[in-house]
């Protein structure tokens, strides 16, 4: 997406549809995503691509500021993949070429980056815009080594600048599929992690410095797990097993510098008070509730609940559920963790909450918590106006802002449902409707 | 077909192992000899019941019928009487007033791998594909079910799900016989076993089989091998079919018998019914040529990605299509998928089913008709609540012919029932309630009806909410 210094200079230029616009939007049910709850008949300002102000406010608008009528609408900021590989794969199976996921066959591990790997233009960036998703936290796949590498932060916008901040995190599997990655066990795993670290330390930020012979990484990827080290890169972790998580937590002893958050965690559940304790960042898959790994007998839909009770720090992600692709899903499953309130003996959340774990709290997990995922003042201008109360099934985007951009809300899909809306042979064949 | 408790089969069984003794045995009379259809019979039976009324519902019938404030009246494990607010309940019946909220037949899945593929997803129980050969009929989905796979309970508890279809995996072009269930924990899959409820037959087109065999350099490498594979076995199985008729009719020597014939012939007999995993238009169109060619009858595709291009011949050649709401894209035969597939079938009149394929999904399919139900009102297609109630419980139940026994809330059917406890097209809604064949199997007020399967006795979590 264009940086500020752009959108400022494209705004000239409001009539082109991809330019950031200075708008209202007014007469809403406004939900700020900061787990506040909702305000009827509330405005949102949007101007050079950030919002100006957003809730149970009157101001006087600039002349010739759009105003944009959202009565019976709810107005939302757009919603955050928590944990995806959105942009990665156009197609996850056999269509080799077209997934970046893969890594297998390369020398590196830590120091892989995602960020030439996005497409912007996508079809699934397209389904996920489509949808109301507008920002995304996109990791890597870990394949030959516990580190999957660096992640980034991304915008689905329908332009050539996908990425908000490369390098914003490294990622590391240290539950069963790290395991099995690093010879077998946690215990190998464990061990190539303190190694990791070790070289990494050793190279104290001199990543030109002399280093011993007796080395496991490449000096690319222990350069890459510099900043990690330092704490000024945040460790993303995927554990599920509650003692996973504590050991995860202890690492914090001996690797002080660490910045951690927390990905999956379907036991957390079990570490509660630890977790919360700890200060650190979950983001959760949030219906998680079969045993379908040794790692998740413990799973219940009511894990997000208990820890939010508890006081956990929780944002919702989807990994390994379709993560290329489904992150659509996320205001479902939000919505279904409000359900469990309505269930006895289980614990969901507030509506205001669940919304916010799609929003605000993704992008506080990264640390961007101050640059979009809610309407508050000065955040990235992505708004998104619902037919609907925008956790139930039978609502959908009507317009979609990213950085106070309008976007196109057509994509594959919704080409495809034109041109077989009716099957009636007509004078031409199908492939000539557009 | 209809397996009445196997009575019918009674005198005619002979066991498999003797059969090859026979050429020996004095020669019988025609048809004396006949190969035992049912040897694996169900011992479900149902659970303890009581005579309840519910009133005050919104009941969607499943049948595309509604009726607000209505009352459905269970006695003896049958569906008694549907009605309005005057329905009356028999002395010492329980009473529920659903204050409005609905009541549906339960859910139907007719495309699951639960107790095949059960959790722990781990090699040891991975009992889905028989990836030996891609044409496997002889194997039965049955014969892996594992009746502990905890899945079964959460489908209960959380998706309001009383029946459903064990299938064999797709990684064969004929994948093996699938078995219905009753969605009530037992020791043994014959425990679960839907009484009288027909076989069936998965098949798989499309990438699939072409790239489990393509990848070990052997025949089918491509769909046009899949394909000739498929013609292939139809043509033994008219062969066998051919040998067995001819020995029933005339006598004469016992011919030998083949497991994965067996299965072939109950097909082109019409008792055995074909499940069809195809994602293309273009592959299920050659497919309804292939079953006339060789005289048999597709009942459903299954995934159906692309029905929406071919809905009208779905609906000319009566099958059902077994969709997703919005899964797509994850492989290239899902890559033309819409999120309107499900409405625009049900628009072209043909039998639109609701699936999952997924121990996940399989928890929310009312959420998942939900969501078609939206997608085709905003393309301007209106379909009713209780029209989608067809997609989750009558039109699974007449594709797996079980419908004369469940599918719907109608006088003297199975009492497969859900109370919900709002709106279930809604993403804030649970199963409240489930009964089947009468008997409470699921209340979520009442931590003892929670079932918990053997592997999660002693485990952190064992009969929590789930």
């Amino acid at each position: 997406m264009k940086r500020l210094s752009l959108i400022a200079t494209a705004l000239a230029a409001t009539a082109s549809p991809l330019a950031a616009q200075t708008f209202a939007i007014s007469g809403g049910t406004v939900v700020l995503g900061d787990g506040s709850e909702p305000i009827q008949n509330g405005m949102v300002v949007v101007r050079d691509g950030r919002i100006v102000a957003a809730g149970d406010i009157r101001m006087k608008l600039p002349a010739g500021t759009e105003v944009i009528d959202a009565t019976n609408k709810w107005v939302t900021p757009g919603i955050v993949a928590g944990f995806s590989r959105l942009g990665l794969a156009e197609v996850d199976l056999g269509a080799s070429g077209s997934d970046d996921t893969e890594t297998g066959g390369s020398p590196f591990s830590a120091a892989i980056d995602v960020t030439p790997g996005v497409n912007p233009k996508a079809s699934t960036i397209a389904v996920s815009r489509t949808d109301g998703v507008t920002r995304a936290v996109v990791a890597p796949v870990a394949a030959k080594s516990i580190f999957a590498g660096q992640g980034a932060i991304i915008d689905t916008g329908d332009d050539m600048d996908p990425i908000v901040r490369a390098r914003a995190f490294q990622f590391v599997e240290l539950g069963e599929g790290g395991a099995g990655i690093a010879g077998g066990s946690r215990t190998a795993s464990f061990a190539m992690f303190r190694n990791a670290l070790r070289e990494a330390r050793d190279l104290r930020g001199r990543v030109d410095s002399n280093r011993q012979d007796d080395v496991l990484l490449t000096r690319f990827d222990a350069a890459a797990l510099v900043p990690v080290v330092q704490g000024k890169q945040l460790l993303l972790v995927h554990v599920e097993r509650s003692k996973d998580i504590l050991n995860v937590l202890d690492l914090r002893q001996e690797f002080p510098g660490l910045k951690i958050a927390l990905v999956g965690v379907t036991e957390g559940w079990l570490v509660a008070d630890k977790l919360a304790s700890s200060g650190v960042w979950v983001i959760a898959s949030a219906l998680n509730d079969l045993p379908s790994s040794f790692e998740q007998l413990a799973a219940t839909q009511s894990n997000v609940g208990r820890m939010r009770a508890a006081g956990v720090n929780v944002a919702i992600g989807m990994i390994d559920d379709n993560d290329t692709r489904y992150a659509r899903n996320q205001r479902q499953y939000a919505g279904n963790l409000v359900a469990l309130g309505k269930v006895p003996g289980a614990a969901g959340v507030s509506w205001s909450d669940a919304f916010a774990m799609i929003s605000s709290r993704p992008a506080e997990a990264v640390g961007l918590g101050g640059e979009f995922g809610s309407l508050a003042a000065g955040r990235r201008g992505d708004v998104v106006v619902w037919d609907g109360d925008p956790l139930e099934l039978n609502s959908a985007p009507e317009a979609v802002w990213i950085d106070g951009v309008r976007q196109p809300l057509d994509n594959h899909q919704t080409k495809l449902r034109d041109r077989y809306r009716s099957l009636e042979r007509q004078a031409l064949p199908e492939a000539y409707r557009k | 077909m209809r397996l009445t408790g196997g009575v019918r089969f009674a005198a005619a069984i002979i066991a498999v192992a003797g059969l090859g003794a026979c050429a020996a045995q004095p020669k019988s009379k025609p048809g004396e000899i006949r190969i035992n259809l049912n040897p694996y019979p169900s011992t479900y039976y149902p659970y303890g019941s009581v005579p309840t009324l519910i009133r005050g519902a919104t009941i969607l019938d499943g049948e595309g019928g509604r009726i607000d404030n209505g009352s459905v009246l269970l006695v003896d494990g049958k569906v008694s009487a549907v009605g309005g607010a005057d329905l009356g309940a028999p002395e010492g019946a329980t009473v529920i007033d659903a204050g409005g909220r609905y009541v549906t037949p339960g859910i139907i899945d007719v495309h699951s791998h639960l107790g095949d593929y059960p959790s722990p997803g781990v090699q040891s129980t991975s009992d889905g594909n028989e990836a030996t050969s891609p044409a496997r009929p002889e194997v039965w989905a049955e014969h892996s079910v594992w009746p502990q796979d905890p899945g079964f309970s959460r489908a209960l508890a959380n998706g309001g799900v009383t029946s459903l279809q064990i299938l064999p995996g797709s990684a064969n072009l004929f994948g093996g016989r699938s078995v219905t269930l009753k969605n009530v924990p037992a020791r043994t899959m014959q425990g679960m076993k839907f009484p009288g409820a027909p076989y069936g037959l998965k098949m798989a087109c499309g990438e699939n089989p072409k790239r489990v065999y393509g990848s070990k350099s052997q025949m089918p490498q491509t769909r046009m091998g899949n394909v000739a594979y498929v013609r292939q076995t139809w043509a033994k199985a008219k062969e066998y079919d051919r040998k067995w008729t001819k020995y029933e009719k005339t006598g004469g020597e016992i011919p030998a018998q083949d497991l994965a014939m067996d299965t072939l012939r109950g097909v082109l007999h019409g008792d055995i019914l074909v499940h069809n995993h195809c994602y293309r238009a273009d592959e299920m169109a050659i497919m309804i040529d292939v079953a006339k060619e060789f005289g048999y009858k597709i009942a459903s595709f299954q995934h159906g990605v692309e029905a929406y291009k071919i809905a009208d011949l779905l609906k000319e050649n009566g099958i059902c299509g077994a969709l997703w709401a919005d899964w797509y894209g994850f492989k290239m035969e899902s890559y033309d998928a819409i999120n309107e597939n499900i409405a625009f079938v049900q628009n072209a009149g043909a039998c639109t089913i609701v699936h999952s394929d997924d121990a996940n999904g399989i928890q929310r399919l009312n959420q998942e008709a939900a969501k078609a139900i939206a997608s085709g009102k905003r393309a301007g297609i209106n379909i009713s609540e209780e029209t989608a109630w067809t997609w989750l419980s009558s039109n699974p139940a007449k594709s797996l012919g079980i419908f004369e026994q469940t599918g719907s809330l109608k006088a003297g059917k199975m009492a497969d029932v859900v109370l919900w406890n709002g709106n279930p097209f809604s993403a804030y809604t649970r199963p409240d309630k489930v009964w089947i064949d009468g008997a409470l199997l699921y209340d979520a007020a009442n931590p003892k009806l929670r079932p918990v399967s053997d592997f999660e006795l002693g485990q952190p979590g064992e009969g929590d909410v789930k």
